[in-house]
């Protein structure tokens, strides 16, 4: 394992989304311990930048790279990405699902029973998805972060449709995250309930 | 290797759990040739020399009805989001999806075909013959429709775009399945090289669709 510091870094990054210019000339830094929070109005490329970073949009210009991990893998397959919509099947139960993304993203992992503990659905383990409201639902993706070890964490909007006790629950996990050495870029109009870094985009100042 | 297990074990426990649509597929092939020798009429020899053109056709309609839910339904709710970051190259995920979904869907057919044609008075050796060549060309159907599935994902249109796609695709297909067929019944010689070709189109389909299907995927994410 290397033991330098990590840091993300994106520069020059320029987003066009079906022929309309998001972001361009973007600049960033993340550092493990300090979490970067990204706020901007609605549209302002808030989760574009969270899907560029995760590999997921191609940039138009501009890369992103990630110091002190592992230099094999991209930075993509370094993060988890919790977005809006929550990779949940509602046929199988909770359990079945969180299982399934532990063997599927590959990596390091820690036990699925200690994963929903820390996310408070352990009571519900064997209820089928489907039956989940949506901060469960929420939690559910959240325990998947815990369930694999990825350095990166891509958060858009995580305290969402969570209740007082879940976005404190929330903001545990993430200073957990950073005093591990993680790195974490969120999303937010919410307070994140950790002291963050701002990020402002979509001001046409410059 | 135990990622790809995992999402084969989920592919196929979501279809076979209520809701999933495994059972679609087989039953329009069920309903397809059991409609057909009413509207065709009691001629029996008709319907023997008939016969395996129309397992053929009912397998064909009842892989493309089911083929479009392919990637759709992991697009829809995000987890195609995270396979595509997850550390499993996106082509062995997709070969991986496609042999869930034949061993979900196209297995059936054939299960289901010995019992079909007897409706249709093919006798056992020929029935299983028919069997034999969907057996050898159904994953071909599988892996062509697959890339016609990716790309209705990538290019945001529904599954109409996907016929339109993947019939072109599919033809050769239904010609050396139903000419290998109707050799068994006919002329049990014939039989063998439209079957070979059957087979060296899965093969070839083995090869090039998971290609395919990851280069529309990557290049229609957004």
């Amino acid at each position: 394992m290397g033991r330098a510091v990590m840091r993300l870094t994106g520069s020059q990054l320029r987003c066009v989304r079906g022929g309309r210019e998001i972001f361009a000339r973007l600049d960033f830094t993340a550092d493990a311990g300090e979490p970067l929070a990204v706020v901007g109005a609605n549209g302002a490329g808030k989760t574009s930048l969270l899907r560029l970073i995760a590999g997921l949009i191609a940039p138009a210009g501009g890369q992103v790279t990630f110091a002190g991990g592992d230099d094999d893998l991209s930075p993509a397959e370094q993060a988890h990405y919790l977005g809006h919509r929550d990779a949940l099947k509602s046929a199988l139960s909770v359990t079945e699902n969180l299982a399934f993304w532990r063997a599927a993203l590959g990596g390091e992992a820690t036990d699925i029973d200690t994963a929903l503990n820390a996310v408070g659905l352990d009571h519900i383990a064997q209820l089928p998805a489907a039956y989940l409201s949506a901060g469960q639902r929420r939690r559910l993706s959240i325990a998947r972060l815990l369930a694999v070890k990825r350095p990166i964490w891509l958060l858009d909007e995580p305290t969402s449709s969570l209740d007082a006790n879940g976005q404190a629950m929330m903001a545990d996990l993430m200073r957990d995250h950073l005093a591990g050495g993680g790195v974490i870029v969120a999303a937010t109009h919410l307070p994140l309930g950790i002291a963050a870094r701002e990020l402002r985009i979509g001001e046409r100042v410059s | 290797m135990t990622a790809l297990i995992a999402l084969l074990r989920r592919d196929i426990q979501v279809a076979l759990r209520i809701g999933g649509g495994a059972l679609i597929g087989v039953l329009f092939f069920l309903i397809v040739v059991v409609l057909m020798p009413f509207a065709v009429g009691p001629d029996l020899a008709l319907l023997k020399k008939l016969g395996p053109a129309i397992l053929w056709l009912g397998a064909l309609l009842a892989s493309l009805l089911t083929l479009d839910r392919l990637f759709a339904a992991d697009h829809d709710d995000g987890s195609l989001d995270l396979l595509t970051m997850s550390r499993t190259p996106l082509e062995l995920v997709c070969l991986t999806k496609a042999v869930a979904h034949w061993l979900v869907a196209g297995l059936p057919l054939i299960v289901a075909t010995p019992i079909l044609g007897l409706l249709l008075n093919l006798d056992g050796d020929a029935t299983m013959a028919v069997a034999l060549t969907l057996l050898a060309g159904t994953p071909a159907l599988t892996f062509t429709g697959m890339i016609g599935a990716a790309l209705a994902v990538a290019l945001r249109r529904g599954g109409l775009l996907l016929a339109v796609l993947v019939l072109p695709l599919s033809i050769p297909v239904l010609i050396f399945g139903v000419a290998a067929s109707n050799a068994a019944v006919l002329e049990p010689a014939g039989f063998g090289a439209p079957l070979s070709i059957l087979f060296a189109l899965s093969l070839a389909g083995l090869v090039i669709g998971p290609l395919a299907a990851a280069a529309s995927l990557r290049h229609g994410l957004d």
